[in-house]
Protein backbone atom coordinates (compact mmCIF):
# COMPACT_ATOMS: atom_id res chain seq x y z
CA UNK A 1 0.00 0.00 0.00
CA UNK A 2 2.52 2.48 1.23
CA UNK A 3 4.49 2.04 -2.12
CA UNK A 4 2.03 3.13 -4.32
CA UNK A 5 1.20 6.48 -2.75
CA UNK A 6 4.12 8.84 -4.05
CA UNK A 7 2.50 9.86 -7.24
CA UNK A 8 -1.17 9.88 -5.67
CA UNK A 9 -2.35 13.46 -6.08
CA UNK A 10 -2.12 15.43 -2.39
CA UNK A 11 -6.44 15.51 -2.79
CA UNK A 12 -6.57 11.68 -2.94
CA UNK A 13 -4.02 11.66 -0.04
CA UNK A 14 -5.90 14.11 1.99
CA UNK A 15 -8.73 11.91 1.30
CA UNK A 16 -7.22 8.39 2.23
CA UNK A 17 -6.28 9.89 5.69
CA UNK A 18 -9.45 11.55 6.47
CA UNK A 19 -11.24 8.28 5.56
CA UNK A 20 -8.77 6.92 7.77
CA UNK A 21 -7.14 4.17 4.82
CA UNK A 22 -4.45 5.42 6.09
CA UNK A 23 -2.63 7.35 8.68
CA UNK A 24 -0.63 10.53 8.41
CA UNK A 25 2.36 8.87 9.44
CA UNK A 26 1.94 6.17 6.96
CA UNK A 27 1.76 8.85 4.29
CA UNK A 28 4.63 10.67 5.35
CA UNK A 29 6.52 7.47 5.90
CA UNK A 30 5.94 6.63 2.19
CA UNK A 31 7.34 9.97 1.15
CA UNK A 32 10.41 9.36 3.19
CA UNK A 33 10.79 6.04 1.74
CA UNK A 34 10.77 7.31 -1.99
CA UNK A 35 13.07 10.36 -1.29
CA UNK A 36 15.48 8.08 0.29
CA UNK A 37 15.53 5.59 -2.93
CA UNK A 38 15.34 8.64 -5.40
CA UNK A 39 17.19 11.54 -3.93
CA UNK A 40 20.52 10.58 -4.78
CA UNK A 41 20.16 11.21 -8.21
CA UNK A 42 17.77 14.34 -8.12
CA UNK A 43 18.92 16.24 -5.03
CA UNK A 44 15.60 18.24 -4.81
CA UNK A 45 16.19 18.73 -0.91
CA UNK A 46 18.64 21.21 0.68
CA UNK A 47 17.57 20.49 4.19
CA UNK A 48 15.52 17.50 4.26
CA UNK A 49 13.09 17.59 7.91
CA UNK A 50 12.22 13.86 8.22
CA UNK A 51 11.90 13.51 12.36
CA UNK A 52 10.12 16.69 12.54
CA UNK A 53 8.17 15.56 9.57
CA UNK A 54 6.96 12.29 11.65
CA UNK A 55 6.55 13.84 14.83
CA UNK A 56 4.09 16.28 13.02
CA UNK A 57 2.61 13.48 11.05
CA UNK A 58 1.99 11.32 14.51
CA UNK A 59 0.56 14.58 16.11
CA UNK A 60 -2.02 14.75 13.51
CA UNK A 61 -3.08 11.22 13.71
CA UNK A 62 -3.34 11.47 17.52
CA UNK A 63 -6.15 14.47 16.94
CA UNK A 64 -7.61 12.05 14.20
CA UNK A 65 -7.94 9.35 16.47
CA UNK A 66 -9.62 11.78 19.08
CA UNK A 67 -11.75 13.42 16.56
CA UNK A 68 -9.99 16.73 17.58
CA UNK A 69 -8.99 17.84 13.53
CA UNK A 70 -9.76 20.90 13.25
CA UNK A 71 -12.02 22.37 10.59
CA UNK A 72 -9.49 24.41 9.21
CA UNK A 73 -7.44 21.19 9.26
CA UNK A 74 -8.60 20.95 5.60
CA UNK A 75 -5.62 18.68 4.32
CA UNK A 76 -4.47 17.05 7.68
CA UNK A 77 -1.50 14.85 6.85
CA UNK A 78 -0.87 15.81 3.00
CA UNK A 79 3.12 16.10 3.15
CA UNK A 80 4.36 19.40 1.26
CA UNK A 81 7.89 20.26 0.31
CA UNK A 82 8.46 23.81 1.14
CA UNK A 83 10.73 25.78 -1.20
CA UNK A 84 14.07 27.08 1.00
CA UNK A 85 13.39 30.93 0.32
CA UNK A 86 10.47 30.93 2.77
CA UNK A 87 11.12 31.49 6.83
CA UNK A 88 10.23 28.37 8.73
CA UNK A 89 10.60 28.87 12.05
CA UNK A 90 13.63 26.69 14.06
CA UNK A 91 14.38 25.13 10.58
CA UNK A 92 17.32 26.15 8.81
CA UNK A 93 16.51 28.56 5.67
CA UNK A 94 19.47 28.85 3.59
CA UNK A 95 18.28 30.56 0.20
CA UNK A 96 20.26 28.13 -1.46
CA UNK A 97 23.55 30.56 -0.30
CA UNK A 98 26.19 30.24 2.21
CA UNK A 99 25.98 33.43 3.28
CA UNK A 100 22.55 31.93 4.98
CA UNK A 101 23.83 28.38 5.25
CA UNK A 102 22.99 28.03 8.86
CA UNK A 103 19.94 30.50 9.44
CA UNK A 104 17.80 29.66 11.63
CA UNK A 105 14.41 31.60 11.40
CA UNK A 106 12.59 32.88 14.74
CA UNK A 107 9.36 33.08 12.83
CA UNK A 108 7.49 31.47 10.11
CA UNK A 109 6.16 33.02 6.93
CA UNK A 110 2.45 33.46 6.39
CA UNK A 111 2.54 30.95 3.40
CA UNK A 112 4.33 28.57 5.89
CA UNK A 113 1.67 29.15 8.88
CA UNK A 114 -1.24 28.69 6.54
CA UNK A 115 -0.31 25.16 4.78
CA UNK A 116 0.92 24.46 8.44
CA UNK A 117 -2.77 25.22 9.76
CA UNK A 118 -4.36 22.94 6.73
CA UNK A 119 -2.70 20.15 8.36
CA UNK A 120 0.10 19.81 5.67
CA UNK A 121 3.55 18.41 6.99
CA UNK A 122 6.30 19.50 5.55
CA UNK A 123 9.15 17.21 4.41
CA UNK A 124 12.27 19.52 4.22
CA UNK A 125 13.18 22.51 2.16
CA UNK A 126 13.73 22.60 -1.63
CA UNK A 127 16.60 23.25 -3.69
CA UNK A 128 16.78 26.44 -5.59
CA UNK A 129 19.14 28.88 -7.31
CA UNK A 130 20.56 31.66 -5.07
CA UNK A 131 18.57 33.94 -3.53
CA UNK A 132 16.21 32.47 -6.15
CA UNK A 133 18.26 34.04 -8.97
CA UNK A 134 18.53 31.97 -11.87
CA UNK A 135 16.42 29.43 -14.57
CA UNK A 136 18.44 26.41 -13.72
CA UNK A 137 18.42 25.23 -9.71
CA UNK A 138 22.91 25.23 -11.11
CA UNK A 139 23.16 28.90 -8.86
CA UNK A 140 22.58 26.65 -5.69
CA UNK A 141 25.44 26.94 -3.39
CA UNK A 142 24.34 22.93 -2.29
CA UNK A 143 24.59 22.07 -6.06
CA UNK A 144 22.47 21.61 -8.53
CA UNK A 145 19.24 19.47 -9.40
CA UNK A 146 18.66 16.92 -11.78
CA UNK A 147 15.49 16.67 -13.81
CA UNK A 148 13.47 13.86 -12.99
CA UNK A 149 12.99 13.17 -17.28
CA UNK A 150 16.17 13.21 -17.65
CA UNK A 151 19.17 13.38 -15.18
CA UNK A 152 21.68 14.94 -17.17
CA UNK A 153 19.33 17.56 -17.54
CA UNK A 154 17.92 21.04 -14.85
CA UNK A 155 14.87 20.83 -13.65
CA UNK A 156 14.63 24.63 -14.61
CA UNK A 157 14.86 27.27 -11.74
CA UNK A 158 14.70 29.00 -9.29
CA UNK A 159 12.13 26.73 -7.96
CA UNK A 160 13.69 24.13 -9.60
CA UNK A 161 13.74 21.67 -6.41
CA UNK A 162 10.15 21.78 -5.52
CA UNK A 163 9.82 21.17 -9.23
CA UNK A 164 11.72 18.23 -9.21
CA UNK A 165 10.41 16.83 -6.00
CA UNK A 166 6.88 16.82 -7.38
CA UNK A 167 7.79 14.95 -10.82
CA UNK A 168 9.82 12.52 -8.93
CA UNK A 169 6.94 11.69 -6.39
CA UNK A 170 8.92 13.32 -2.99
CA UNK A 171 6.16 15.38 -2.44
CA UNK A 172 2.83 15.99 -3.93
CA UNK A 173 2.56 19.56 -2.91
CA UNK A 174 5.55 21.75 -2.98
CA UNK A 175 5.47 25.72 -2.63
CA UNK A 176 7.45 28.09 -4.75
CA UNK A 177 8.55 31.97 -5.41
CA UNK A 178 7.85 33.44 -8.62
CA UNK A 179 9.62 36.77 -9.37
CA UNK A 180 9.91 36.10 -13.57
CA UNK A 181 8.95 32.70 -13.82
CA UNK A 182 10.78 30.61 -11.24
CA UNK A 183 7.82 28.60 -10.42
CA UNK A 184 6.44 28.20 -14.10
CA UNK A 185 9.56 27.91 -15.95
CA UNK A 186 10.58 24.65 -13.41
CA UNK A 187 6.98 23.58 -13.47
CA UNK A 188 7.03 23.39 -17.38
CA UNK A 189 10.27 21.70 -17.21
CA UNK A 190 9.35 18.88 -14.73
CA UNK A 191 5.95 17.99 -15.94
CA UNK A 192 3.79 19.45 -13.42
CA UNK A 193 1.38 22.40 -12.76
CA UNK A 194 2.56 25.90 -11.10
CA UNK A 195 1.01 28.81 -10.85
CA UNK A 196 2.28 33.08 -9.60
CA UNK A 197 -0.67 34.25 -8.16
CA UNK A 198 -1.77 38.09 -8.70
CA UNK A 199 0.58 40.06 -7.46
CA UNK A 200 -0.66 41.12 -3.82
CA UNK A 201 -3.01 37.75 -3.06
CA UNK A 202 -0.29 35.54 -1.15
CA UNK A 203 1.65 37.42 1.33
CA UNK A 204 4.69 37.40 1.09
CA UNK A 205 5.39 37.84 4.85
CA UNK A 206 8.57 35.49 5.80
CA UNK A 207 9.33 35.20 2.07
CA UNK A 208 13.14 36.74 1.62
CA UNK A 209 13.50 39.44 -0.49
CA UNK A 210 14.76 39.00 -4.12
CA UNK A 211 13.07 41.91 -6.43
CA UNK A 212 9.87 42.78 -4.00
CA UNK A 213 7.50 44.50 -6.89
CA UNK A 214 8.18 40.72 -8.42
CA UNK A 215 7.66 38.61 -6.13
CA UNK A 216 5.04 36.14 -5.45
CA UNK A 217 4.34 32.77 -3.62
CA UNK A 218 2.46 29.94 -5.57
CA UNK A 219 1.96 26.38 -5.90
CA UNK A 220 3.36 23.81 -7.76
CA UNK A 221 1.43 20.74 -7.74
CA UNK A 222 0.96 17.16 -10.16
CA UNK A 223 -2.63 18.18 -11.28
CA UNK A 224 -4.78 21.37 -11.49
CA UNK A 225 -7.33 20.37 -8.87
CA UNK A 226 -4.37 19.69 -6.11
CA UNK A 227 -3.68 23.71 -7.51
CA UNK A 228 -6.50 25.03 -6.99
CA UNK A 229 -6.77 23.59 -3.43
CA UNK A 230 -3.31 24.66 -2.28
CA UNK A 231 -3.60 28.24 -3.88
CA UNK A 232 -6.96 28.15 -1.49
CA UNK A 233 -4.58 27.63 1.42
CA UNK A 234 -1.82 30.36 1.11
CA UNK A 235 -4.02 33.06 -0.72
CA UNK A 236 -5.69 35.79 1.60
CA UNK A 237 -5.33 39.27 3.14
CA UNK A 238 -2.08 39.28 5.82
CA UNK A 239 -1.73 42.97 7.51
CA UNK A 240 1.79 41.86 8.24
CA UNK A 241 2.44 42.61 4.18
CA UNK A 242 1.21 46.24 3.53
CA UNK A 243 1.00 44.97 -0.67
CA UNK A 244 -1.57 42.35 0.19
CA UNK A 245 -4.72 42.39 -0.91
CA UNK A 246 -7.57 43.58 0.35
CA UNK A 247 -10.07 40.10 -1.00
CA UNK A 248 -12.49 38.07 0.67
CA UNK A 249 -11.35 34.35 0.85
CA UNK A 250 -12.29 32.50 -2.30
CA UNK A 251 -12.93 28.76 -2.60
CA UNK A 252 -10.74 27.51 -6.08
CA UNK A 253 -11.42 23.86 -5.32
CA UNK A 254 -15.35 24.32 -4.87
CA UNK A 255 -15.82 26.69 -7.82
CA UNK A 256 -13.24 24.87 -10.12
CA UNK A 257 -15.39 24.19 -13.50
CA UNK A 258 -14.28 22.77 -17.02
CA UNK A 259 -17.32 24.54 -18.49
CA UNK A 260 -14.79 27.08 -20.79
CA UNK A 261 -17.04 26.88 -24.10
CA UNK A 262 -17.72 30.56 -25.41
CA UNK A 263 -14.56 32.28 -23.30
CA UNK A 264 -11.72 33.44 -25.91
CA UNK A 265 -7.98 33.33 -25.84
CA UNK A 266 -5.65 35.36 -27.13
CA UNK A 267 -2.34 33.40 -28.57
CA UNK A 268 0.83 36.09 -27.81
CA UNK A 269 3.02 36.58 -30.93
CA UNK A 270 5.50 37.79 -29.35
CA UNK A 271 6.23 34.56 -27.47
CA UNK A 272 5.06 31.93 -29.54
CA UNK A 273 7.09 32.81 -32.71
CA UNK A 274 10.86 33.83 -33.25
CA UNK A 275 13.40 31.88 -30.44
CA UNK A 276 10.99 29.47 -29.70
CA UNK A 277 11.90 25.77 -30.40
CA UNK A 278 10.45 24.14 -33.07
CA UNK A 279 9.51 21.19 -30.71
CA UNK A 280 8.02 23.15 -28.16
CA UNK A 281 6.25 25.29 -30.76
CA UNK A 282 4.53 22.20 -32.44
CA UNK A 283 3.14 20.65 -28.93
CA UNK A 284 2.29 24.12 -27.93
CA UNK A 285 0.01 24.59 -31.34
CA UNK A 286 -1.98 21.00 -30.56
CA UNK A 287 -2.89 22.25 -27.31
CA UNK A 288 -4.34 25.39 -29.00
CA UNK A 289 -6.38 23.19 -31.43
CA UNK A 290 -7.12 21.25 -28.25
CA UNK A 291 -8.63 24.43 -26.60
CA UNK A 292 -10.59 25.33 -29.92
CA UNK A 293 -11.99 22.08 -29.54
CA UNK A 294 -13.31 22.98 -26.19
CA UNK A 295 -15.09 25.72 -27.35
CA UNK A 296 -12.28 28.60 -26.98
CA UNK A 297 -12.06 30.68 -29.32
CA UNK A 298 -7.99 31.03 -30.22
CA UNK A 299 -6.89 34.04 -32.33
CA UNK A 300 -2.90 35.36 -32.58
CA UNK A 301 -2.90 38.98 -30.75
CA UNK A 302 0.15 40.99 -30.73
CA UNK A 303 1.66 42.75 -27.75
CA UNK A 304 4.73 44.87 -28.67
CA UNK A 305 5.94 46.00 -25.83
CA UNK A 306 6.70 42.30 -24.88
CA UNK A 307 10.15 42.59 -26.93
CA UNK A 308 11.34 44.75 -24.37
CA UNK A 309 10.29 42.94 -21.34
CA UNK A 310 12.88 40.71 -21.18
CA UNK A 311 15.43 43.82 -21.17
CA UNK A 312 13.67 45.92 -18.79
CA UNK A 313 13.26 43.03 -16.12
CA UNK A 314 17.03 42.29 -16.23
CA UNK A 315 17.56 46.16 -15.11
CA UNK A 316 14.57 46.27 -12.73
CA UNK A 317 14.81 42.88 -10.87
CA UNK A 318 18.24 43.52 -10.38
CA UNK A 319 17.99 47.01 -9.31
CA UNK A 320 15.61 45.90 -6.74
CA UNK A 321 17.55 43.04 -5.34
CA UNK A 322 20.94 45.17 -5.47
CA UNK A 323 18.83 47.39 -2.41
CA UNK A 324 17.58 44.31 -0.65
CA UNK A 325 20.68 42.13 -0.63
CA UNK A 326 21.95 45.27 1.24
CA UNK A 327 20.93 43.63 4.57
CA UNK A 328 23.42 40.86 4.33
CA UNK A 329 26.35 42.41 5.92
CA UNK A 330 27.57 39.93 8.46
CA UNK A 331 25.88 41.77 11.13
CA UNK A 332 22.47 40.86 12.68
CA UNK A 333 22.44 37.19 11.27
CA UNK A 334 24.43 34.71 8.43
CA UNK A 335 27.63 33.95 7.85
CA UNK A 336 30.75 36.73 8.63
CA UNK A 337 34.18 36.51 7.13
CA UNK A 338 37.00 34.74 9.18
CA UNK A 339 39.21 37.08 7.68
CA UNK A 340 41.21 39.30 9.63
CA UNK A 341 39.93 42.76 9.04
CA UNK A 342 40.80 46.63 9.85
CA UNK A 343 37.37 47.64 10.26
CA UNK A 344 34.04 47.14 9.73
CA UNK A 345 33.84 48.40 6.37
CA UNK A 346 36.41 45.50 5.23
CA UNK A 347 34.27 43.13 7.28
CA UNK A 348 30.95 44.05 4.49
CA UNK A 349 33.64 43.45 1.69
CA UNK A 350 34.81 40.06 2.85
CA UNK A 351 31.65 38.66 4.16
CA UNK A 352 29.46 39.97 1.18
CA UNK A 353 33.04 38.34 -1.46
CA UNK A 354 32.85 34.93 0.50
CA UNK A 355 29.10 34.64 1.35
CA UNK A 356 27.38 35.35 -2.52
CA UNK A 357 27.74 33.44 -5.26
CA UNK A 358 28.83 34.92 -9.03
CA UNK A 359 25.27 35.19 -10.21
CA UNK A 360 23.92 36.71 -7.17
CA UNK A 361 27.39 39.10 -6.89
CA UNK A 362 26.39 39.38 -10.80
CA UNK A 363 23.18 40.98 -10.06
CA UNK A 364 24.30 42.73 -7.28
CA UNK A 365 26.40 44.81 -9.61
CA UNK A 366 24.21 45.62 -12.42
CA UNK A 367 21.25 46.51 -10.23
CA UNK A 368 23.66 48.87 -8.29
CA UNK A 369 25.21 49.84 -11.97
CA UNK A 370 21.60 50.63 -13.00
CA UNK A 371 20.92 53.11 -9.89
CA UNK A 372 24.16 54.49 -9.89
CA UNK A 373 24.34 58.50 -10.72
CA UNK A 374 24.36 59.15 -14.61
CA UNK A 375 22.98 55.58 -15.53
CA UNK A 376 20.49 55.93 -13.72
CA UNK A 377 17.68 57.46 -16.48
CA UNK A 378 18.89 55.74 -19.45
CA UNK A 379 18.37 52.52 -17.60
CA UNK A 380 16.74 52.11 -14.48
CA UNK A 381 13.99 54.81 -15.03
CA UNK A 382 13.31 53.43 -18.83
CA UNK A 383 12.90 50.15 -18.22
CA UNK A 384 9.95 51.44 -15.78
CA UNK A 385 8.28 52.96 -18.53
CA UNK A 386 8.52 49.98 -20.19
CA UNK A 387 6.47 48.40 -17.37
CA UNK A 388 3.84 50.35 -17.93
CA UNK A 389 3.82 50.26 -21.50
CA UNK A 390 3.73 45.82 -20.57
CA UNK A 391 0.83 46.87 -18.81
CA UNK A 392 -0.95 48.82 -20.84
CA UNK A 393 -1.12 46.07 -23.65
CA UNK A 394 -2.13 43.46 -21.59
CA UNK A 395 -4.67 46.28 -20.41
CA UNK A 396 -5.75 46.54 -24.33
CA UNK A 397 -5.90 42.69 -24.51
CA UNK A 398 -8.22 42.16 -21.49
CA UNK A 399 -11.12 44.45 -23.59
CA UNK A 400 -11.07 41.09 -26.31
CA UNK A 401 -9.55 38.61 -24.11
CA UNK A 402 -10.55 36.97 -21.00
CA UNK A 403 -6.75 34.85 -21.25
CA UNK A 404 -3.43 35.19 -23.19
CA UNK A 405 -1.78 31.75 -23.91
CA UNK A 406 2.10 30.94 -24.73
CA UNK A 407 4.12 28.21 -24.32
CA UNK A 408 6.30 28.47 -20.86
CA UNK A 409 9.65 28.40 -21.69
CA UNK A 410 11.46 28.57 -25.18
CA UNK A 411 13.00 24.93 -25.22
CA UNK A 412 12.64 22.34 -23.31
CA UNK A 413 14.96 21.23 -20.30
CA UNK A 414 18.31 21.86 -21.30
CA UNK A 415 21.75 19.98 -20.53
CA UNK A 416 23.13 21.01 -16.56
CA UNK A 417 26.40 23.40 -17.55
CA UNK A 418 25.06 24.73 -20.87
CA UNK A 419 24.48 27.78 -19.69
CA UNK A 420 26.33 28.65 -17.24
CA UNK A 421 29.24 30.28 -18.59
CA UNK A 422 26.84 32.36 -20.87
CA UNK A 423 24.54 34.43 -17.93
CA UNK A 424 22.55 35.94 -21.13
CA UNK A 425 21.82 33.23 -22.64
CA UNK A 426 20.31 32.09 -18.85
CA UNK A 427 18.69 35.02 -19.05
CA UNK A 428 16.29 34.54 -22.72
CA UNK A 429 14.95 31.16 -20.97
CA UNK A 430 13.09 33.56 -18.71
CA UNK A 431 11.37 35.42 -22.26
CA UNK A 432 7.89 33.61 -22.03
CA UNK A 433 7.23 34.33 -18.41
CA UNK A 434 8.37 37.69 -17.39
CA UNK A 435 5.89 39.87 -18.80
CA UNK A 436 3.31 38.65 -16.34
CA UNK A 437 5.59 39.57 -13.48
CA UNK A 438 6.17 43.25 -14.47
CA UNK A 439 2.15 43.57 -14.75
CA UNK A 440 1.26 41.71 -11.56
CA UNK A 441 -1.43 39.59 -13.51
CA UNK A 442 -1.63 35.42 -12.66
CA UNK A 443 -0.93 32.97 -14.97
CA UNK A 444 -0.47 29.25 -14.67
CA UNK A 445 2.14 26.88 -16.76
CA UNK A 446 0.45 23.50 -17.06
CA UNK A 447 2.10 20.29 -19.22
CA UNK A 448 1.00 19.98 -22.87
CA UNK A 449 2.61 17.02 -24.28
CA UNK A 450 6.18 15.93 -24.73
CA UNK A 451 8.96 16.58 -27.04
CA UNK A 452 12.09 14.97 -27.43
CA UNK A 453 11.05 12.67 -24.44
CA UNK A 454 11.13 15.89 -22.43
CA UNK A 455 7.92 17.89 -20.90
CA UNK A 456 6.67 21.37 -22.76
CA UNK A 457 4.53 23.85 -20.17
CA UNK A 458 1.73 25.85 -21.74
CA UNK A 459 1.22 29.01 -20.04
CA UNK A 460 -2.64 30.87 -19.31
CA UNK A 461 -2.30 34.04 -18.16
CA UNK A 462 -5.14 36.20 -16.98
CA UNK A 463 -6.60 39.85 -15.53
CA UNK A 464 -5.54 40.75 -12.26
CA UNK A 465 -7.58 38.08 -9.78
CA UNK A 466 -8.66 36.03 -12.88
CA UNK A 467 -6.99 32.77 -10.83
CA UNK A 468 -10.45 30.93 -11.14
CA UNK A 469 -10.73 31.50 -15.17
CA UNK A 470 -7.09 30.58 -15.26
CA UNK A 471 -7.87 27.33 -13.26
CA UNK A 472 -11.02 26.88 -15.24
CA UNK A 473 -9.32 26.65 -18.59
CA UNK A 474 -6.39 24.84 -17.12
CA UNK A 475 -8.34 21.94 -15.81
CA UNK A 476 -10.25 22.04 -18.98
CA UNK A 477 -7.18 21.65 -20.88
CA UNK A 478 -5.63 19.23 -18.83
CA UNK A 479 -8.68 16.78 -18.67
CA UNK A 480 -8.89 16.64 -22.63
CA UNK A 481 -4.90 16.53 -23.37
CA UNK A 482 -4.83 13.78 -20.85
CA UNK A 483 -1.13 14.53 -20.48
CA UNK A 484 -0.26 11.36 -17.96
CA UNK A 485 2.93 10.13 -18.63
CA UNK A 486 5.48 10.10 -15.59
CA UNK A 487 9.52 10.71 -15.78
CA UNK A 488 11.79 7.51 -15.79
CA UNK A 489 12.96 7.95 -12.54
CA UNK A 490 9.80 7.15 -11.64
CA UNK A 491 10.36 3.40 -12.32
CA UNK A 492 13.85 3.26 -12.83
CA UNK A 493 16.08 1.51 -10.49
CA UNK A 494 19.59 2.27 -9.34
CA UNK A 495 21.44 4.23 -12.06
CA UNK A 496 23.58 1.32 -14.30
CA UNK B 1 27.60 49.45 -24.22
CA UNK B 2 31.45 49.05 -22.99
CA UNK B 3 31.81 49.05 -19.16
CA UNK B 4 35.63 49.55 -18.03
CA UNK B 5 37.33 48.06 -15.14
CA UNK B 6 36.94 51.78 -13.06
CA UNK B 7 33.45 51.26 -13.51
CA UNK B 8 33.35 47.71 -11.92
CA UNK B 9 35.71 49.01 -9.51
CA UNK B 10 33.61 51.88 -8.58
CA UNK B 11 30.48 50.20 -8.45
CA UNK B 12 31.66 46.99 -6.37
CA UNK B 13 32.71 50.30 -3.98
CA UNK B 14 29.28 51.30 -4.02
CA UNK B 15 28.00 47.50 -3.37
CA UNK B 16 30.24 46.95 -0.91
CA UNK B 17 31.50 43.80 -2.80
CA UNK B 18 34.94 42.88 -2.87
CA UNK B 19 36.31 41.58 -6.30
CA UNK B 20 39.12 39.36 -7.17
CA UNK B 21 40.76 41.01 -10.59
CA UNK B 22 39.64 37.88 -12.31
CA UNK B 23 36.30 38.71 -10.85
CA UNK B 24 35.95 42.14 -12.27
CA UNK B 25 37.43 41.35 -15.35
CA UNK B 26 34.87 38.40 -16.13
CA UNK B 27 31.86 40.98 -14.79
CA UNK B 28 32.94 43.94 -16.65
CA UNK B 29 32.26 41.44 -19.79
CA UNK B 30 29.39 40.09 -18.56
CA UNK B 31 27.97 43.57 -17.57
CA UNK B 32 28.64 44.87 -21.14
CA UNK B 33 26.92 41.65 -22.57
CA UNK B 34 23.65 42.20 -20.84
CA UNK B 35 23.78 46.38 -21.09
CA UNK B 36 24.50 45.87 -24.81
CA UNK B 37 21.32 43.66 -25.13
CA UNK B 38 19.37 46.08 -22.45
CA UNK B 39 20.10 48.87 -25.00
CA UNK B 40 16.78 48.34 -27.33
CA UNK B 41 14.96 49.77 -24.33
CA UNK B 42 16.53 53.07 -25.48
CA UNK B 43 15.16 52.99 -28.65
CA UNK B 44 11.79 53.34 -27.46
CA UNK B 45 9.96 56.55 -27.50
CA UNK B 46 8.35 56.87 -23.78
CA UNK B 47 7.75 60.33 -23.57
CA UNK B 48 4.82 61.27 -21.82
CA UNK B 49 4.81 57.41 -20.48
CA UNK B 50 4.48 57.82 -16.45
CA UNK B 51 7.16 54.69 -14.95
CA UNK B 52 5.56 51.77 -12.94
CA UNK B 53 7.31 51.13 -10.01
CA UNK B 54 4.98 49.10 -8.56
CA UNK B 55 2.08 46.73 -10.37
CA UNK B 56 -0.68 47.15 -8.03
CA UNK B 57 -2.20 50.63 -7.36
CA UNK B 58 -1.72 51.13 -3.82
CA UNK B 59 -1.01 54.54 -1.78
CA UNK B 60 -0.60 54.56 1.79
CA UNK B 61 -2.12 51.21 3.33
CA UNK B 62 -2.82 51.37 6.85
CA UNK B 63 -3.65 49.57 9.74
CA UNK B 64 -4.46 49.76 13.20
CA UNK B 65 -1.58 50.53 15.81
CA UNK B 66 -1.94 47.74 17.83
CA UNK B 67 0.30 46.98 20.57
CA UNK B 68 1.52 43.67 19.88
CA UNK B 69 4.44 41.35 21.52
CA UNK B 70 7.62 41.53 19.99
CA UNK B 71 10.64 38.89 19.66
CA UNK B 72 12.35 38.04 22.04
CA UNK B 73 15.75 39.60 22.63
CA UNK B 74 17.69 35.99 22.50
CA UNK B 75 15.74 35.58 19.49
CA UNK B 76 16.94 38.15 17.86
CA UNK B 77 20.59 37.69 18.34
CA UNK B 78 20.56 34.42 18.10
CA UNK B 79 21.38 34.27 14.22
CA UNK B 80 24.79 36.49 15.05
CA UNK B 81 27.86 35.96 14.05
CA UNK B 82 28.85 37.54 17.10
CA UNK B 83 27.12 38.74 19.59
CA UNK B 84 27.79 39.95 23.48
CA UNK B 85 24.63 39.35 26.08
CA UNK B 86 21.79 41.22 23.93
CA UNK B 87 24.50 43.40 21.48
CA UNK B 88 25.93 42.68 17.97
CA UNK B 89 29.45 42.66 17.77
CA UNK B 90 30.65 44.60 15.17
CA UNK B 91 34.69 45.27 14.23
CA UNK B 92 35.97 49.08 14.53
CA UNK B 93 34.12 51.40 13.09
CA UNK B 94 35.87 54.49 13.28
Amino acid sequence: MSADIPYKDALSIAALIREREISALEATEAFLARIEEVEPRVHAYINLAAERARDSAAGIDRMLQKGQALLQHRYAGVPIAIKDVLSTKGFTTTCGSRILENFVPVYDATAVERVSEAGTVMLGKANMDEFAMGSSTENSYFGPTSNPWDLERVPGGSSGGSAAAVAAGEAPWALGSDTGGSIRQPAALCGIVGMKPTYGLVSRYGLVAFASSLDQVGPMTLNVPDCAALLGVIAGHDPRDSTSIQQPPMDYLGSLSSEVRGMKAGVVRELSSEGIEPGVLDSFKRAVEVLEGLGVSCEEVSLPSFSYGLSAYYLIAPAEASSNLARFDGVRYGFRTDAEVDDIWEMYDRTRAEGFGPEVKRRIMLGTYALSAGYYDAYYAQAQKIRTLIVRDYGRAWESYDVLVSPTSPSVAFRLGEKTADPLSMYLSDICTIPVNLAGIPALSLPCGLSEGLPVGFQVMGPPLAEQKLLDIAYALEQALGFDALPPVASAGEVA
Amino acid sequence: MAVSIEDVEHVAKLARLHLTGEEKETIRRQLSDVLEHARVISEVDTSGVPPTSHALPLVNVYREDEARPSLDPDEVVSNAAWAVEHSFKVPRIL
